[in-house]
């Protein structure tokens, strides 16, 4: 047996320090629960609001306008389609807002990260470790302080999504702008260009591409985590999933996986096609 | 008034580059400072005085510090020690706003391989520095068009980058180097990137632009035939250390060191020298037939053949003001042996 006194107990600790989080800050917490549900329920009416023919043919035009040619679109036609025929239409909206809020918040957070980490070599050194500890823990573990800190439903199923979902797109955030030719930097320097103008007008545009390939990952763990977040009681198709579990119903996990896999084939193809349109004109 | 000073300027890389310098007046070389300290020796105690409307050359191979000495002049890189000054004023005691507006109006960069945003069209990169003063679109473009033109690029406004050709890429370098309208160019190895017909090519484009404009020029070059080409003076580093400064005809006549001999070796002598450089100055002497105190012994040999006992010389205005012949030129082409000290 190890030694007791060679023990500490970290499991009381994190649980008085989350109780104490909560008795001070609770309202902090309120104020975001609140601040993220508003979006979440905006963005969900407003998807709830389109009429099913309308959405396919809104994400075809987006499929046609990221690629420039039909077979994306019909890729995206054809997966909608098999999703609405397997009766599942509403939960893949109810995933879909719940992924698309949680890849907004991810970006409106990993940017600016990358951002900094790219320009400050202490940022890079302080954040990598925290980004290396986001990817190995178990992405369960995230649920548990999710649920103290907010309670039960959709928004701790966003905030453990975006903790999972950032790093890769805070990462690539920071690759990019550091990938950015030197000579070109200088040049943007010896003409007097101000660290802003050099931020926005070359350091994020030649970092794009990466960016956008960021956002593709960020996007896919989002749709994977939001399944698993369905265990604290997000709705959608991951709920669907764990029923079919929880009852042996081996139809209801194959149909709600299969949906889920369409999304994830529509969401993953629109924004790796953008990623390649951004890749013209800037490689050599 | 020299328009750049460059005043006993010292650049050492490493940890603690302060405590270097005093080393750098012992007489230690730059593998033993290495060697001593951990610290890199970049520049030495440079110093040189650019005149306003030259095209002034320095060169040296790599590791010898001609790109962190141009850098120096826009202070991409700050010294050590010493001081650089523009039209009198040092720089190195300009905040980040006035730095930030001597580099979009007094001095424009074109790099060696062309530094050009690929995301931006060749308009959009030649008005990049006008941009980044703040100019409106309209003018932007007025003016980014013009150079274009002058470049020799017209229709080419909405391309890529990527879609032209390496000459092509730094013509629209040296057009964003020359929008912003600036009293200096530097050039760092501009044209080291681009093959040997292109470099030609894009050499007399500068020789023919500079003729109209007068801008002071400072051109980096690992190319010695490059800078005799084009530099009214080339100044040779070696080591971070200024070897020689003088006219390209010093230069290959009177080298000072055993290094600037090596150099000098493998020029090709006839076209690098000029009539001027080694005719005998006073009376033309007889004969009708006569040469231009600025053509090269190159155009001047054939000349020559056809007359051995020599020829008469005038300057551009027709005066005559000297003499040249065969022996003469065949003393200044063979190359030097080494060792000797070969003064024509």
């Amino acid at each position: 047996m190890f030694p007791d006194f060679l023990e500490w107990p970290l499991e009381t600790w994190v649980n008085d320090g989350l109780d104490w989080l909560i008795i001070n800050y609770g309202g902090v917490f309120e104020a975001i629960n609140w601040f993220v549900l508003q979006i979440l329920l905006q963005i969900e009416w407003v998807l709830k609001s389109i009429p099913w023919w309308a959405m396919i043919i809104l994400m075809a035009a987006l499929a046609w306008h990221a690629a420039r040619n039909w077979k994306l679109p019909a890729i995206v036609v054809a997966s909608f389609l098999l999703i609405g025929s397997l009766g599942l239409w509403d939960l893949a909206i109810l995933t879909m807002s719940l992924m698309l809020v949680s890849v907004l918040i991810a970006m409106a957070v990993g940017i600016p990260v990358g951002i900094l980490m790219a320009g400050s070599n202490r940022a890079n050194a302080i954040i990598t470790p925290i980004l290396d500890l986001m990817q190995t823990m178990p992405p369960f573990v995230y649920l548990v302080p999710a649920v103290m800190l907010f309670g039960l439903g959709k928004v701790p199923a966003v905030i453990a999504t975006v903790i999972y979902a950032v790093p890769p797109l805070v990462r690539l955030t920071s690759l990019g702008i550091r990938l950015v030719d030197q000579e070109v930097m200088e040049a943007s320097r010896a003409f007097g260009t101000g660290r802003m103008a050099q931020l926005f007008k070359v350091q994020l545009p030649l970092a794009l591409p990466n960016i956008m390939a960021g956002i593709n990952q960020c996007t896919m763990m989002a749709l994977g985590m939001v399944v698993i977040a369905s265990m604290i009681g997000a709705r959608g198709l991951g709920e669907y999933v764990l029923t079919g579990i929880q009852r042996l119903d081996v139809g209801k996990g194959v149909a709600g996986g299969i949906a889920i896999v369409a999304l994830a084939v529509i969401f993953d193809r629109i924004t790796q096609a953008y990623g390649k349109r951004m890749m013209q004109h800037r490689s050599k | 008034m020299p328009i750049l000073e460059i005043d006993r300027v010292s650049k050492v890389f490493g940890p603690d580059p302060a405590s270097v310098v005093p080393l750098l007046e012992q007489d230690l070389s730059k593998d033993e400072i290495l060697a001593r300290t951990g610290h890199v020796v970049g520049l030495r105690n440079v110093k040189l005085d650019i005149e306003p409307g030259e095209i002034f050359v320095i060169m040296g191979l790599s590791g010898s510090g001609k790109s962190t000495l141009i850098r120096h002049l826009n202070r991409l890189i700050d010294p050590t020690a010493g001081e650089i000054r523009l039209q009198g004023r040092n720089i190195l005691s300009a905040n980040r706003r006035e730095l930030m507006e001597i580099r979009q109006t007094k001095l424009s960069m074109v790099f060696q391989k062309f530094g050009l945003m690929p995301h931006r069209t060749v308009i959009e990169n030649v008005g990049f520095g006008l941009e980044a003063r703040g100019e409106p679109r309209k003018t932007r473009d007025e003016t980014a068009r013009k150079w274009i033109s002058r470049v020799g690029l017209a229709g080419y406004e909405d391309r890529y980058p990527s879609e032209l050709s390496g000459g092509m890429q730094q013509r629209v370098g040296l057009a964003r180097g020359l929008a912003t309208a600036p009293e200096i160019l530097l050039m760092d190895e501009a044209f080291s990137a681009l093959d040997p017909l292109i470099r030609h090519d894009m050499q007399s484009v500068l020789l023919e632009l500079q003729k109209e404009l007068n801008k002071t020029i400072v051109f980096i070059t690992h190319d010695l035939d490059e800078a005799l080409a084009i530099g009214d003076r080339i100044a040779i580093l070696q080591d971070g250390m200024l070897v020689q400064v003088g006219a390209p005809s010093d230069i290959i006549l009177r080298p000072a060191t055993g290094y600037v001999r090596r150099f000098v070796g493998n020029v090709n002598r006839p076209r690098a020298l000029r009539v001027r450089d080694v005719m005998a100055k006073g009376a033309a002497g007889e004969g009708t037939e006569r040469l231009r105190a600025d053509q090269t012994l190159e155009e001047a040999l054939p000349v020559l053949c056809q007359n051995p006992e020599g020829v008469g010389v005038a300057d551009e205005t027709g005066e005559e003001i000297g003499r040249i012949d065969l022996a003469a030129i065949v003393g200044a082409i063979s190359p030097p042996s080494d060792g000797k000290d070969d003064a024509a």
